[in-house]
């Protein structure tokens, strides 16, 4: 067999060998019967069953979550659902792919909706879809998936990548995706090797192939040179693996003696359950769109409340810097964020669109001003662009903490402070008055370098630590420093032993970085001499 | 104030009214899910649509009423036929008047008790 190359982006870093395993929804899965009745009758069977499934999960559901399913019980039970693909199937079509094309098209009725509260209602469609599919392939294909394997998928939801068990390793490799994508960032953070935007569909590929996506590489079929390289490769990530791995559990301090904060980025609190907080000195970022990515449409107030409470209760005391939803750019959420800008990135996204929901933006206030109760929790603003965007912020977040006392509920007024990420906040960040700074260095990099990190043509220009960034970096932290407020950093580059001598050399004294990045963040701190590192002066070059 | 007009009883016949759409989201998911399931409880043939003319949609199809995606605002036209028709119209218009708020228990029972 030829050894096969195909290269992408690398969206989570680490190396891999193992068994192609294709992920694919239904279709490559399932064998048609061939008789149409069968068809009907297998169709037949796995709506009925996934009507079971909705009726057992109504039984264990809150009030509030019984209704959404209840309302995906009504279409279920409703024969006009599956009636195109009821007729595709008489005329000879396969029974999933009858019911794909037919909540396509259903679909694709409400995401065309102005409205945005029908165009939310797409999320249970695609559930009711995806369930009913689950029954027809005879599904939970996630739990089938080998461990070790090399999973390769069109793209790939977060829950499905949740769904994997990837306790003993594997790798990720997607023709779609993106890199700032929420599964690139699940990958990322539980330290599985991904590789994205391949561009290929690779569902015909089976046998051993090996990931490096360090390289952004996926080699089907590889040879015997490829392997030995890879023995190689793995040896020494192993060597610094277990180097990192003692290290996560130390403090973290320079070569000579000064302590650096090192803070976690999460995206989805599922992540936390493996994770020893003594490992990090809190969390510096939690991103909050995975409640509002859920199938069953926004969040409300109780469900954020108690997903924050678990989070600030499992750093215990120790700082919790919870991000107020930063949706719109690459992250579009169906029928909240604007559909068709020209620039997405340059449009209604992070507190902008905040602001224009102000109904959705004071439900997160106060379930966040709840949830300070139990634990340190600040508050972060995405995307501020002026200082009057942070004014209008505090005086919803001081009037929604007013409101709440008066009501005689138990709150909390969490510090409030701006992630660093627009040119124009970062050039005039002493004109902010906020109460911390985060320097958001992923987009703040490609806003100021003009390049996307998507975009591989012009991926390289986007380097956090050329000298135009570190410059940038330099004057945050002394502005920081004359309003006497904290300042990290969370973007991507907080975790990068390359980039992280230089981070210190800025003045920079905390860094947030995904959980399976700190040991070697750690290691690459005690490496660094911060008084050689100021007088190279990196950000002169 | 919404102002249907009031259900005209013939026998035997189609039954008509028509009242304005009022709560927030329109006829939206659970809004839908209460007008289904009033309608359900009714032998008659019910539907609506945004003029008098039709087109018409069946009111006790869930997948059908989310497709006609009726907005806050609009008028919805309502028809009904057969034995109990009278009786589900001025239900269903209720409802809608009510904004869709819950116990339409007591009001909306099918005339069989």
């Amino acid at each position: 067999m030829m050894e096969k190359h195909f290269a992408g982006r690398p969206a989570a870093p680490g190396i891999a060998l193992g068994a192609l395993f294709p992920l694919t929804i239904g279709t490559s899965v399932r064998v048609t019967s061939g008789s149409a009745t069968s068809e009907a009758e297998a169709l037949r069977a796995a709506l009925n069953a996934a009507l079971v499934d909705l009726r057992e999960l109504i039984a264990r559901s809150n009030r509030e979550a019984a209704e959404i399913l209840e309302f995906q019980v009504a279409l279920l039970e409703d024969d006009a659902l599956a009636e195109a693909a009821f007729v595709a199937i008489a005329e000879g079509a396969a029974a999933d792919l009858a019911w794909l094309r037919a909540m396509h098209e259903e679909i694709a009725g409400y995401e065309k909706s102005d409205d945005e509260y029908f165009r939310a209602r797409a999320a249970d469609l695609y559930d009711i879809r995806d369930r009913v599919v689950a029954h027809l392939t005879g599904s939970a294909i996630e739990a089938g998936v080998p461990p070790g394997a090399i999973v390769t998928a069109q793209d790939l939801t977060p829950s499905r990548f949740l769904a994997i068990d990837w306790s003993r390793g594997g790798a990720l490799a997607l023709t779609a995706g993106s890199t700032t994508s929420h599964v690139a960032m699940l990958a990322r953070s539980r330290g599985i090797p991904a590789v994205v935007g391949i561009g290929v569909d690779l569902a015909e590929h089976s046998g051993d192939a090996l990931i490096d996506a360090h390289r952004g590489l996926l080699i089907v079929n590889p040879g015997p040179a490829a392997r030995a390289q890879f023995e190689r490769d793995a040896q020494a990530a192993a060597s610094t693996r277990t180097l990192a791995a003692a290290a996560a559990l130390r403090p973290a301090v320079t070569a000579d003696g000064t302590p650096i904060r090192i803070m976690l980025n999460i995206a989805d609190p599922r992540e936390l359950a493996a994770l020893d907080p003594a490992i990090c000195d809190g969390i510096g970022l939690v991103r909050t769109e995975f409640l509002f990515h859920d199938k069953h449409g926004l969040p409300d107030e109780e469900q954020q409340y108690a997903v924050y409470r678990r989070i600030a209760e499992w750093a215990q005391g120790r700082p919790v810097v919870i991000r107020t939803l930063d949706a719109g750019g690459d992250k579009p959420i169906p029928g909240l964020t604007p559909a068709g800008e020209s620039n997405p990135f340059l449009g209604v996204r992070g507190l902008r669109l905040s602001l224009a929901h102000p109904d959705i933006f004071r439900m997160q206030l106060r379930a966040l001003s709840r949830a300070a109760v139990h634990g340190n929790v600040k508050i972060m603003l995405p995307m501020v662009t002026h200082p009057r965007e942070l004014a209008i912020a505090r005086g919803m977040l001081d009037a929604e903490v007013a409101a709440l006392q008066a009501a005689g509920v138990r709150v909390r007024r969490a510090s409030l402070g701006i992630m660093v990420e627009v040119p124009a906040a970062a050039i005039a960040a002493d004109r902010f008055d906020a109460e911390f700074f985060s320097i958001g260095s992923n987009d703040l990099t490609q806003y100021v370098a003009a390049a996307g990190r998507d975009i591989g043509a012009v991926a390289d220009l986007a380097d956090p630590t050329q000298p135009a960034m570190l410059r940038l970096f330099r004057w945050v932290v002394e502005a920081a420093r004359a309003q006497r407020i904290e300042v990290s950093l969370c973007g991507d580059a907080g975790g990068d032993p390359r980039a992280i001598p230089l981070l210190l050399g800025t003045g920079l004294r905390t860094l947030s970085m995904a959980p399976a990045l700190v040991g070697g963040a750690k290691l690459a701190v005690a490496a660094v001499g911060l008084r050689p590192i100021a007088e190279s002066g990196p950000w002169q070059r | 104030m919404n102002s249907p007009c009031d259900p005209v009883p013939k026998t035997n016949a189609m039954h008509t009214g028509s009242v304005l759409l009022t709560n927030d989201v329109g006829l939206h998911a659970r809004p839908s899910v209460k007008l289904t399931q009033l309608a359900k409880r009714f032998g008659a043939h019910i539907e609506f649509a945004r003029a008098a003319t039709g087109p018409w949609v069946d009111a006790k199809s869930p997948v059908k009423v989310m497709r006609f995606k009726a907005a806050k605002g609009e008028t919805l036209h309502f028809r009904a036929s057969g034995a109990d028709a009278a009786d589900a119209l001025s239900a269903i218009v209720s409802l809608v008047q009510r904004g869709f708020v819950a116990d339409d228990e007591e009001s909306a029972q099918p005339p069989h008790g």
